[in-house]
């Protein structure tokens, strides 16, 4: 189980509605129902993956989030949550909009571009870095939208949603992000995940 | 052909009345059913047919001798399996295999009613066979699915009996049929109007029937049901037991000679005006305006647990049209799933072969049985 699932797992609540937004196999869905007792739905655009989900007896819809979110009225669940996919859209203001229209709260999880072997990578080689967090090249990576920790607290002031709750995912360690730390945590943190509400 | 003894039928006394307003009773329904009612009886799958199905989804059908319309999906360890699953299916009402149609004979006149049936529509068939529930003393089905003209019936039954299924499985359908769709449908009613032998539609009392016409419907409709690519791979422009065009009107083609064929076993099995009954059914389908635009209302007051299954190759009733349903669903909080199954082999699909839709289906109906 990836520390991510531990720690969104963590922040829901039990018995609560959660829409788990590009929800892969469904690893995070199985863990949810179990432990929180959630009513759960996903969204994936994999065929294949939507195919693993049905052998889960989980309810999954094969879609695309950036098209398919639209179906769901406001606030229709809880939680909605985008794990490690918000730099993967065209448009991911959009995005976060429609989280926050179609769930009371969502929980984003961004892999951090702010991370100190990323910007050695680029400082030292002069290349595009490649990490085990981001493993592709600038050719064939299905990443548009590249950002860092310190990015996603600004964008939060740009197109104005609160957040609140930032931990920041160092060696499978979590730990709060606030004002102070804000550089360091930008500089360590593989992943940053966020608690937000409109 | 004496059909009947091969045919379980169930006499229906209650009265219905039909879109149409006029009430029948006393009418028959014959079904056909697959293994068998378990003690708590929350094992049944109520499935219903397409246009020219009928109630033998599996196994042998006694009448044609040729494999059921489902077998590639009903049948031990299949996608609804018989060894777990009590599997239900009857010929609509309008058919041609044993239920009240037009093949019927008119008790007041002592004639078949040919036209004089009454026009039935796809909420008058699914009104007659919710009977079937009481005749086995289910209370609650375990599931209803069906393709095509089967899903409209899945979104009509659970629309008109919200509590009445635990699970719904639309395949391959819609909630309003299309212009396009009508405009087909009409194309082989019309085939077989101007078949000189349809007499409108008295041409049993007049030992004939209109096989020209009504084959002609049949390829017309066979050609729609099938994918420009699958044709094009299965037939291209391949000739027909001969090296060379012809200069000539014969079927030079391999595809003219294999919708020659369609047609011609299909007037074997079909009667003329069932085909025009049924086809009218679904040209009226239309959930969206029974429900004032709402199509979401259709499904307010169910619990069903929805599965929405498309096809990528499928033009006829093609995924957005599905898709449609699905958001309807989402839009009131309902339990649906979907998934579109890439497939070359357009409608037909749901009747063939594809493992990614025989995979889903099972996986769909086993997980929500044992979580019942």
């Amino acid at each position: 189980m990836k520390s991510e699932y531990k720690i969104i797992t963590d922040i829901i609540e039990a018995n609560t509605r959660v829409l788990d937004v590009g929800c892969d196999d469904g690893t995070l869905m199985e863990f949810l129902k179990k432990n929180k007792n959630v009513d759960i739905r996903g969204i994936e655009i994999s065929k294949e993956k939507v195919q693993t989900c049905i052998s889960k007896g989980l309810t999954v819809i094969e879609g695309n989030a950036e098209l398919d979110l639209k179906q769901f009225p406001n606030d229709s669940f809880d939680y909605v949550v985008l794990g490690q996919t918000l730099q993967a859209f065209i448009n991911p203001e959009i995005v976060i909009k429609e989280l926050l229209r179609v769930g009371k709260k969502a929980i984003v999880t961004i892999p951090n571009f702010g991370h100190w072997k990323v910007r050695i990578n680029l400082l030292t080689k002069g290349t595009m870095p490649v990490t085990k967090t981001l493993p592709n090249d600038w050719y064939n990576t299905p990443n548009l939208h590249m950002c860092t920790i310190k990015d996603f607290v600004s964008f939060s002031k740009i197109i104005d949603f609160k957040i609140f709750k930032s931990l920041a995912l160092i060696n499978k360690n979590v730990s709060t992000i606030n004002n102070s730390n804000l550089f360091f945590k930008n500089l360590f943190a593989e992943l940053g995940i966020f608690l937000i509400e409109k | 052909m004496n059909i009947k003894e091969n045919i379980k039928t169930l006499i229906i006394k209650k009265p219905l009345k039909l879109d149409c307003g006029q009430t029948i009773s006393n009418f028959p329904l014959a079904y056909e059913t697959y293994g068998s009612l378990n003690n708590n009886k929350d094992n049944a799958i109520l499935v219903f047919h397409a246009l020219t199905g009928d109630q033998f989804v599996a196994g042998l059908n006694p009448i044609t001798n040729k494999d059921g319309w489902w077998s590639f999906v009903v049948g031990p360890n299949k996608s609804i399996d018989t060894n777990k699953y009590f599997v239900i299916c009857a010929n609509v009402i309008g058919g041609c295999m044993g239920s009240f149609g037009p093949s019927y004979e008119n008790p007041k006149t002592k004639k078949i009613y040919g036209t004089d049936f009454p026009v039935i529509t796809i909420n008058d068939m699914v009104n007659a066979q919710v009977n079937l529930l009481d005749h086995f003393g289910i209370k609650k089905l375990f599931s209803v699915t069906g393709g095509s003209m089967g899903g409209m019936q899945v979104l009509q039954f659970v629309s008109n009996f919200p509590d009445k299924t635990k699970t719904a499985v639309p395949i391959a359908c819609t909630s309003s049929h299309s212009a396009q769709n009508i405009a087909f449908n009409e194309l082989g009613r019309q085939a077989i109007a101007a078949d000189h032998n349809w007499l409108d539609g008295k041409y049993t009392s007049k030992n004939t029937v209109p096989d020209k016409g009504l084959a002609v419907a049949r390829m017309a409709a066979h050609i729609t049901y099938l994918s420009k690519k699958s044709l094009q791979e299965k037939f291209g422009r391949k000739l027909q037991k001969r090296d060379n065009l012809k200069f000539g009107f014969d079927a030079d083609f391999q595809i003219e000679s294999y919708l020659r064929y369609q047609g011609s076993v299909f007037v074997d099995r079909f009667d003329a005006n069932s085909y025009l009954y049924i086809t009218r059914a679904m040209d009226y389908f239309d959930l969206v305006k029974q429900f004032d635009g709402n199509l979401s209302n259709a499904f307010k007051n169910t619990k069903a647990k929805f599965f929405i299954i498309s096809f990528t190759s499928d033009w006829l009733y093609p995924t957005q049209e599905n898709k449609d349903i699905v958001i309807a669903l989402n839009a009131i909080g309902a339990n649906v799933g979907f998934v579109e199954i890439e497939s070359d082999k357009g409608h037909d699909s749901f009747l063939l072969d594809v493992p990614d839709f025989l995979k889903a289906l099972k996986n769909f109906l086993d997980k929500s049985y044992t979580e019942q």
